[in-house]
């Protein structure tokens, strides 16, 4: 991806850019706001990840100039502000992702990678599909090798939102936030007994483990090659 | 100063107005007598025709003593007939025959120069009568009416003056005890309190108000060092442990030994640290907070289902049974969805956690009176009746649970959106177990989002 961060601790940038750039993502950087506004509107990016707080001009009000400016490039707010305010103003001035810092990078790669698939044209399908496993979204009906699985709706909803990101990384962070739509840490292993339990039902017995653990990062949904 | 010369100019105006008011008086007085006379007389010309007039006119002028009455008769040709005015005065007078003049020579005798006012009376045949009066004597009662005022306003100055002077003096005494008082407190004593006069007057309230502030602030600066203490003991282990993962790793990649497995830890140790710190930023925000405007009205029944189905597979694998009751109308509680889910959350955390495998976890919503009552309860360990006041407090754990998982910080971050929704908490012995009982002021705002 070609990656644009506005960000001006130097250290964070450091980190930020070049664990980026080991994954394999050409970064851009800005130190400033008005640096980075000029950057993001001259040229291409596939995700920008800005921080809040920055000299010259404050992230919000880059979002808001681009977003004015009809520029839809998804946006990665990174803050240290993490109330629920914050939070909601940060997507509302038109940012599509909020992270509060300190934050794993796995949590930011997978998100970023999230973004990146999202802007790859939102065409809805209705059907989805990761090796032999189907996803009807309009009758609701999982099917694995032809046979129906039974869920129940919460565990659609996690299925269908791993499907959504299949072959990326979900942190657990994005799933309590999509499935549940909670910004909170629950502190518990709550997410991962959901995952074992879908697990078990769309894993055991079949041909191949789908639903993969990244350690340190979270999970994954893909076909084995 | 600046009341008493308000005060002062108050005074003046108003005896002022007395005084002009009084003058008035007098003058018009005086006019309707001198018209009274003209009256009689005329009358008299009218019965006894002009020998009558001047008859009545001798007759007064040559009273004993003299008042101060003025009285002129002249022919057509201003020639004196009777009276006791030498000519016709050289004024010339209003439209309606008033004539306002001096004296030329008073024949009282003391030398001054009097002002005189009369009424000009036309008889037939052109003779010309002039009644008035002396206004001296007037004059002079309205000299001493307006000195006796002069000296009623200065005594009412000197009086405010001295009031003024005696209340402030109080006043500034009372300050002065509150100032000292507070300095006293500020140089450190936060024990002191300032004295009051029992009174319950305006100086009493400030002063029992100033107290109440002085033991909320004696109480949060016990509960920050409290706070300081536990804090201290209970993150300097998780860094101390963090500072040992780092110094293994040190030494095993010194023998090329750095293995991801303590790695890990060292980063688990980090994140486990920096969620507590997370944690209680949260409660301290929350508790800070004042602002609720960002409150919307939310389904309370969603809430709690959301939270159980969160937690149902956690539960089930303890072997647990967790029962979810509904309220049969939903009722909507103005708050913070999020807010009020990790409420839920932490309530059954906690449930399920001190609850040992195959026990039983109830969460209900039922309304009563225009409240949203919440009920956790579980069979689990409790709380003892001692301690329930004391689980609120930061980093506190029960010694039976210091062992288990946690950081201790649930039930504050609980409380603390408690109060922040104005609803109110409450334990109660589920025998065995607990039972946590919220409940939340219903909302008849429309849904919001």
């Amino acid at each position: 991806m070609r990656l644009l961060v506005i960000e001006d601790d130097k250290k964070t940038a450091a980190f930020l850019c070049k664990g980026l750039k080991e994954n394999g993502h050409i970064v851009d950087h800005a130190g400033d706001g008005k640096d980075g506004l000029f950057h993001a509107m001259e040229s291409e990016y596939d995700v920008i990840v800005v921080d809040r707080m920055l000299p010259e001009l404050d992230g919000l009000s880059i979002i808001r100039t681009l977003r004015a400016a009809k520029n839809n490039t998804p946006v990665l707010v990174l803050s240290a502000l993490g109330e629920v305010n914050d939070r909601v103003q940060g997507l509302q001035v038109g940012g599509d992702d909020y992270l509060v810092k300190p934050f794993a990078f796995s949590e930011l790669m997978a998100r970023l990678d999230a973004l990146n698939r999202r802007s790859d044209g939102d065409v809805s399908q209705t059907d989805m599909r990761v090796a032999d496993l189907e996803m009807d979204l309009l009758s609701r009906v999982v099917k694995r090798e032809g046979r129906v699985i039974d869920l129940q709706p919460r565990e659609f909803r996690l299925l269908e939102y791993l499907m959504k990101h299949a072959g990326q990384v979900v942190t657990r962070t994005m799933l309590l936030e999509s499935v549940w739509d909670y910004h909170f840490d629950p502190q518990t292993n709550v997410i991962d007994v959901h995952i074992s339990r879908l697990r078990s039902k769309i894993d055991k017995g079949f041909s191949q483990p789908l639903l993969q653990t990244i350690r340190g990062a979270g999970y994954c949904l893909r076909a084995q090659n | 100063m600046s009341y008493v010369s308000v005060f002062t100019l108050s005074v003046l105006m108003l005896l002022a107005f007395i005084y002009l008011y009084t003058s008035n008086y007098m003058a018009q007085q005086t006019d309707a007598t001198i018209e009274t006379e003209i009256k009689s007389l005329s009358e008299r010309y009218e019965t006894d025709g002009l020998n009558g007039l001047i008859q009545s006119i001798a007759e007064r002028v040559s009273r004993k003593p003299a008042g101060s009455e003025i009285l002129l008769l002249v022919d057509p040709a201003l020639n004196t007939l009777v009276g006791n005015l030498n000519r016709w005065p050289n004024v010339p007078g209003t439209p309606d025959g008033w004539l306002n003049f001096r004296l030329e020579r008073s024949a009282w005798g003391d030398g001054a120069i009097h002002w005189a006012r009369a009424q000009r009376f036309r008889l037939p045949e052109g003779f010309l009568l002039l009644v008035g009066r002396d206004l001296h004597d007037l004059e002079m009662s309205k000299k001493a009416i307006a000195r006796t005022l002069s000296w009623s306003l200065v005594i009412a100055a000197v009086l405010a003056l001295l009031g003024g002077l005696a209340m402030t003096r109080g006043l500034l005494k009372r300050l002065e005890i509150i100032n000292q008082t507070s300095s006293e407190i500020m140089s450190g004593d936060l024990t002191r309190r300032i004295p009051t006069n029992n009174t319950n007057d305006d100086f009493d309230q400030l002063s029992n108000n100033l107290n109440m502030m002085l033991d909320r602030i004696e109480t949060l600066m016990e509960g920050v060092r409290r706070v300081s203490d536990n804090i201290a003991h209970d993150l300097r282990t998780p860094l101390a442990r963090l500072r040992n993962h780092l110094d293994e790793l040190n030494e095993e990649s010194v023998n090329n030994n750095a293995d991801a497995e303590s790695i890990d830890q060292a980063i688990q140790e980090a994140d486990g640290l920096l969620a507590t710190f997370n944690a209680l930023l949260r409660i301290a925000r929350i508790e800070a907070e004042e602002q609720t405007d960002y409150f919307t009205a939310v389904k309370f029944n969603e809430v709690v289902q959301d939270a159980a189905e969160l937690y149902e597979p956690l539960a089930e694998e303890k072997g647990q049974q967790l029962y979810v009751e509904s309220a049969e109308t939903n009722p909507y509680v103005q708050g913070d969805r999020g807010l009020l889910s990790q409420l839920v959350v932490n309530l059954l955390d906690n449930a399920i956690k001190y609850t040992p495998e195959g026990g039983n976890i109830r969460i209900s919503v039922s309304v009563q009176s225009n409240q949203a009552y919440l009920r956790v309860s579980d069979d689990g360990i409790g709380i003892p009746e001692a301690e329930r006041e004391k689980v609120f407090q930061r980093f506190y754990r029960l010694e039976s649970c210091r062992s288990s998982p946690g950081n201790g910080l649930g039930l504050s971050l609980v409380r603390a959106i408690v109060e922040l929704h104005q609803a109110s908490m409450n334990f109660e012995d589920n025998s065995p177990g607990l039972m946590v009982v919220i409940s939340f002021p219903i909302t008849h705002a429309i849904a919001g989002s």
